[in-house]
């Protein structure tokens, strides 16, 4: 099993944490796991991605050029990443202000509508979490629990009375998704 | 068992200094390495080990703090990026020429002057052919896995205390940067004033009334002293080339090409040689594990075996001069980079191999 998966969106979104929990995630798994991000300023607005790779045997380049999986968030991204997922790979992205879609056809598109679905929870931080629960429904590489373990790491004690909220999220990106 | 723990390399570094035993850590923030720093705010381990951990006012004075704790014979380390490091540079001469134990991390950004933070390797010449002035080298080991981040920490110290030389860890952005699973090494204490007193005759002390004074200077008017000096130095550099030559070899027993890479771009090109073998090109990876002393002799072998050689650095072509000089002129010998803080992709790599090798001229 080997999963090469981009994140990508604006610095701010929780590009860089989503990454982060589903490495721990991960590790939960004894899988091997690299987390590679785009630092420095980008944290503070532009674009930030984040490259995660996720496998069974050791892993040498942390550095890509194609991937399985592309998490798209915003158009810069995209218009970047697109051409980078292998073909039949997987394309996710959030619809809200793109105003180019995805063109190619040899590979799995899925729309994710996840910014309209933070209104639900009146809770614009639950954002990266669904796009979590949506990347997990398609592509299972994690179970659930570990990335509940993942995210009781990443999270600072203050924040663990989020855990259930957080868990609400995943579930709610997971719903939004129809294979 | 052992705990598998997944961070960044720059955090890594902070752990393993603090399971070392380390006595001090003087720094300075600079992007790439904060964490390093920052990690050891957070472990706060002068409460624990009682390792010192300073914010210093600036690199100069980091590097002098270390100057000053080294010559105590304490074990004490500093980290920072290219033009940090570029600061420090002054200090590094007198510590070598001192002949004090040291560690210097440089997580090097994209230069040259203030530059990027982004990752390259473009101080190789700076770490490996002396930066300071006079007639000096240290040990420089380049970690391409944040598992490698913490081993060289203990790994840095023992020789440093061993040939009484500083040692660098010359790593760059990408492992600094990347998060991976790391096993740290176990904890123990710091050494004790009675063991440092055993173990480092030399150092500054304290003199008990047993002993004559023990002075260290890198001052000596008179030259022929000053030449005896350097010829002790260079012997200490003899020994070292003999002793502790490090690097690694993968696919190289059928390899009909060699790329030769140091530090995380190692990892890049692994990448990039894995695929080639899925087409039938057969290439092999020598990857440095030590910049100085330089793997010359394995370079020199594989030179008569394969039909060409790769070298690939975050730089203009650096460590390609070393590649050269151990192959001679028996195979061509060519370059490729990325300058400024760009990181190649394996396949920019293996589209470069292709270029250079397997278009016809």
């Amino acid at each position: 099993m080997k999963e090469e998966i981009i994140i990508a969106g604006f610095g701010g979104q929780g590009v860089l944490s989503m990454g982060k929990i589903l490495a721990y995630a991960a590790l939960t798994d004894n899988l091997e796991v690299t987390w590679m991000p785009s630092y420095g300023p980008e944290q503070r607005g532009g674009t930030a991605n984040v490259t995660v790779i996720l496998s069974d045997k050791q892993i040498s380049s942390p550095v890509l050029d194609t991937f399985d999986t592309a998490v798209i968030l915003n158009q810069q991204s995209l218009d970047k990443f697109e051409s980078k997922v292998k073909p039949g790979g997987t394309l996710i992205y959030d619809s809200y202000g793109i105003h180019r879609s995805p063109t190619r056809t040899d590979i799995n598109v899925y729309k994710v509508d996840a910014m309209e679905a933070t209104f639900d929870f009146k809770n614009a931080k639950t954002y990266n979490m669904i796009v979590l629960g949506a990347l997990l429904k398609i592509r299972p590489v994690v179970p659930l629990e570990s990335v509940m373990t993942g995210l009781k790491k990443v999270l600072p004690a203050r924040h663990h009375h989020l855990l259930d909220l957080n868990r609400q999220a995943i579930t709610k990106g997971m719903d939004l998704v129809k294979l | 068992m052992e705990e598998v723990r997944l961070m960044k390399g720059n955090e890594a570094i902070a752990h393993a200094a603090v399971r070392y035993g380390v006595d001090g850590y003087f720094g300075y923030p600079i992007t790439p390495q904060s964490e390093v720093l920052e990690t050891l705010e957070e472990l706060m381990p002068w409460e624990t080990t009682g390792m010192v951990v300073l914010q210093a006012e600036s690199e100069v004075a980091a590097i002098n703090m270390v100057y000053g704790g080294a010559s105590t014979g304490k074990a004490v380390m500093t980290s920072s990026s290219s033009p940090g490091v570029s600061l420090m540079q002054e200090g590094l001469s007198y510590i070598a020429a001192g002949e004090l134990p040291a560690l210097v991390v440089n997580v090097m950004r994209g230069g040259p002057g203030l530059g990027t933070i982004h990752p390259s390797q473009a101080d190789y010449f700076q770490a490996t052919k002396g930066g300071g002035h006079g007639d000096y080298h240290f040990i420089v080991l380049a970690p391409a896995t944040v598992q490698e981040m913490a081993d060289f920490v203990g790994l840095g110290f023992d020789l440093a205390f061993k040939y009484r030389t500083p040692v660098m860890m010359l790593a760059d952005g990408i492992v600094g940067q990347m998060m991976e699973k790391v096993v740290l090494p176990p904890a123990r204490p710091r050494r004790t004033e009675q063991e440092i007193a055993e173990q480092c005759p030399w150092a500054v002390t304290g003199r008990p009334e047993w002993r004559k004074p023990n002075v260290l200077t890198t001052l000596e008017l008179d030259s022929y002293k000053m030449e005896e000096n350097n010829r002790r130095y260079q012997q200490t550099y003899d020994l070292i080339k003999r002793n502790e030559v490090r690097y690694k070899e993968y696919h190289t027993e059928d390899a009909e090409y060699l790329i030769v890479a140091f530090g995380s771009i190692a990892r890049i090109c692994l990448k990039a040689i894995e695929d080639a073998r899925e087409r039938g090109i057969k290439i092999g990876l020598v990857r440095p594990v030590t910049l100085w002393p330089f793997p010359e002799e394995i370079i020199s072998e594989l030179s008569k075996k394969v039909k060409g050689i790769l070298v690939v650095e975050l730089n203009a072509g650096q460590m390609i001069e070393d590649v050269r000089m151990a192959a001679k002129d028996r195979v061509p010998v060519y370059h490729f980079g990325r300058l400024g803080g760009i990181v190649p992709n394996p396949q920019e790599v293996l589209d470069a191999f292709e270029d250079r090798f397997l278009k016809s001229k």
